[in-house]
């Protein structure tokens, strides 16, 4: 018997049986996970659209790390523009 | 007449019609292209759009689109006896449902893999679409009833199963936390969660549940019908990765089991057929099988719903063009081969002909309590599992495929009542809690306002739930024929399909409309008068836009 070959079906066969546990609900999924992140957004720069937030102390680190996903955030909240006065990403 | 020849005579056509019917439509019909590049690549995100093995494919699509109904939809027609039915659905899949369905991914993926709804605003116009949502609601609204009466009905039929149905939640659920928080490996979550479930139905024979004879007032039925919308609403709210992604799996799995059982133990136990070919003494009240044959098998021959599967998500997920006849062509055929097995054991799973006259002793009977009870004996038959466990397995089974459709239903009215909500500025319908209470709700006004206080006349919704379906289906042909005309192509091969089921369609409805109005069926009489109303406008529409564009290419060039 082949055995190496037998390995690779068998591994062909169970990523194929992941696949399929994955692939029908891979976009429900995401779509969840990035209105999590929306609202993850909205707490990071609440205190520059004028909502207090009490820990600012910590969130104003995060805001250079989340500055590259930014743009995409405000366009999909409905707002063409950025919504800061203090600094413009398109 | 032996049910093993009816069963290879069918694979033989099934198989005849992939090889040859399907080749010849993908060739010279749709004329796929090995080079076009899909929208899983044009618009790949990872998200919706990402390319995908065809095989995977076609199992998502298939154990999407195949569920309760094929299953219900032959048990009920085998009443004008098994031959009109088995044509039905051999015919229906070969030249019907293939063409449909292969044709509604290939036009999704024509068009930026848009939903066959979002093709009938641009091809033919945005009223059309409106009317179209409206169809769909209908669609989702009498799914969702109707399988709620049904799983109730079986619950009280097989007392046996309550407790393995309900089971399969706690399984979902723990395959579901288990990959997605502990990343345990799904191969080994796979075989522990299907032994677990056939333990569950071990116990449930044991220790079998009935509801009280009165509780508040309601009936066991009734009772039943409140617990499933109850649940339904819950789980529609909960995150898809928790129960309703787990759950789907499962039914796959299931789906694949139960196929394998029937067909293995039908070759095995090779039963006769006890039902007459043309029933010519079918019980007073019988409507007549012309059209109402038609509808009565929607799901197994033809059904629409398989099209917004199609355009929904798997055109966004398919790798090569090609690709679309294997997954399309070939989920119909899954589908047609779960009708054909149902026809056999519904036909072949009695006794004598006496025992079967008794099952269909009236219009609407039969159904999945054939399937059940006639697939069980056959079982029993063929693999010496005991009736009961037989029994019980084949109503988990049924359950289990009717309950994921009532999850998946009550999910997606939701959403279109959300839209609703948006489109017309009515912002509390946008809310989630809001839109599932609506939709639960028209569904029990549903289920209880034609089904009486115990909700067990329910099983009238069926044909009127088939004619929509029907009309889904020949609204989605029409699309994809305006499609072939403006690309210059023959489109006789999904207009004529078009032409059968919306006339048959139509005459059902208006055949139910004469019916229900003597029946004093208020509220079916006017989802009926709703639907061939939205129906016939938007064939008005796309007719016209046919005319249309078959007027502009003869037109000669003057410029």
């Amino acid at each position: 018997m082949d055995f190496p070959n037998f390995r690779n079906k068998l591994r062909l066969a169970l990523d194929l049986l992941t696949e399929f546990y994955h692939a029908p609900y891979r976009g429900a999924i995401a779509r969840a996970k990035r209105d999590e992140d929306d609202l993850f957004m909205l707490f990071v720069f609440s205190e520059m659209l004028g909502v207090s937030n009490p820990v600012i102390y910590y969130t104003l680190e995060l805001q250079p790390i989340l500055m590259n996903k930014f743009h995409d955030w405000h366009t999909r909240m409905g707002m063409k523009q950025s919504p800061l006065d203090s600094f413009r990403c398109c | 007449m032996s049910a093993v020849l009816l069963l290879v005579i069918g694979l033989a056509a099934l198989l005849v019609g992939y090889k040859f019917y399907s080749k010849f439509i993908a060739e010279k019909i749709y004329q796929l292209d090995p080079d076009f590049e899909t929208p899983s690549h044009t618009m790949r995100d990872d998200v919706d759009y990402i390319p995908t093995h065809r095989v995977v494919l076609w199992g998502h699509h298939f154990t999407t689109v195949a569920g309760a109904a094929p299953i219900i939809g032959p048990g009920i027609a085998v009443i004008w006896g098994w031959l009109p039915a088995f044509i039905w659905v051999v015919v229906g899949t070969m030249f019907f449902a293939g063409v449909h369905d292969f044709g509604s991914i290939w036009a999704s993926v024509r068009n930026r893999a848009r939903s066959i709804g979002a093709l009938t605003e641009d091809v033919v116009s945005q009223r059309a679409r409106t009317l179209f949502m409206i169809v769909i609601f209908l669609l989702l609204l009498m799914v969702n009833a109707v399988f709620g009466v049904v799983i109730s009905e079986s619950l009280q039929a097989t007392p046996s199963s309550v407790i393995p149905t309900w089971s399969a939640i706690a399984v979902a659920l723990v395959i579901g936390v288990s990959i997605y928080r502990w990343h345990l490996p799904l191969f080994w979550l796979t075989a522990i969660g299907t032994l677990a479930l056939y333990l569950f139905i071990y116990i449930g024979e044991i220790m079998p549940i009935e509801l009280p004879q009165r509780v508040l007032g309601l009936q066991p039925g009734a009772q039943w019908i409140i617990i499933l919308f109850g649940y339904a609403a819950v789980a529609s709210l909960l995150p898809v990765w928790l129960l309703l992604q787990p759950r789907d799996y499962i039914n796959g799995i299931q789906l694949f089991i139960g196929l394998g059982l029937l067909y293995g133990t039908v070759l095995i136990a090779n039963p006769t057929i006890v039902a007459p070919a043309l029933n010519l003494n079918v019980p007073v009240g019988t409507p007549p099988l012309v059209p109402l044959l038609f509808v009565t098998i929607a799901c197994g021959a033809i059904s629409g719903f398989h099209g917004l599967v199609g355009s929904g998500t798997t055109s966004k997920q398919l790798n090569k063009e090609p690709d679309a006849r294997f997954v399309g062509y070939l989920g119909s055929l899954g589908e047609g081969c779960l009708a054909l097995v149902s026809i056999i054991v519904a036909c072949a799973g009695f006794a004598s002909l006496a025992d079967w006259e008794a099952m269909y002793s009236q219009f609407g009977n039969g159904g999945m309590l054939a399937f059940v009870q006639g697939g069980a004996t056959i079982v029993t038959a063929g693999s010496g599992l005991s009736f009961g466990f037989a029994t019980t397995l084949l109503t988990v089974m049924a359950v289990l495929f009717a309950a994921t459709t009532m999850d998946s239903g009550v999910r997606l009215q939701r959403y279109i009542i959300q839209e609703w909500g948006g489109i017309y500025g009515i912002p509390v319908l946008q809310n989630g809690y809001v839109a599932t209470g609506l939709a639960v709700a028209t569904c029990l006004t549903l289920a209880f306002g034609v089904g009486g206080a115990d909700g067990s006349g329910g099983m009238l919704i069926w044909p009127l739930f088939g004619t929509t379906n029907q009309l889904l289906a020949g609204l989605t042909l029409l699309v994809i024929s305006l499609m072939l005309v403006k690309l210059g192509r023959p489109a006789r091969y999904t207009l004529i399909p078009m032409a059968f089921v919306t006339t048959m369609a139509f005459l059902s409805a208006l055949y139910q409309l004469w019916n229900l109005y003597s029946n004093a069926q208020y509220l079916l009489l006017s989802l009926d008068i709703l639907i061939l109303v939205a129906a016939v406008f938007v064939i008005l529409e796309t007719g016209s836009a046919i005319v249309r564009e078959r007027r502009s290419r003869q037109q000669p060039v003057t410029t």
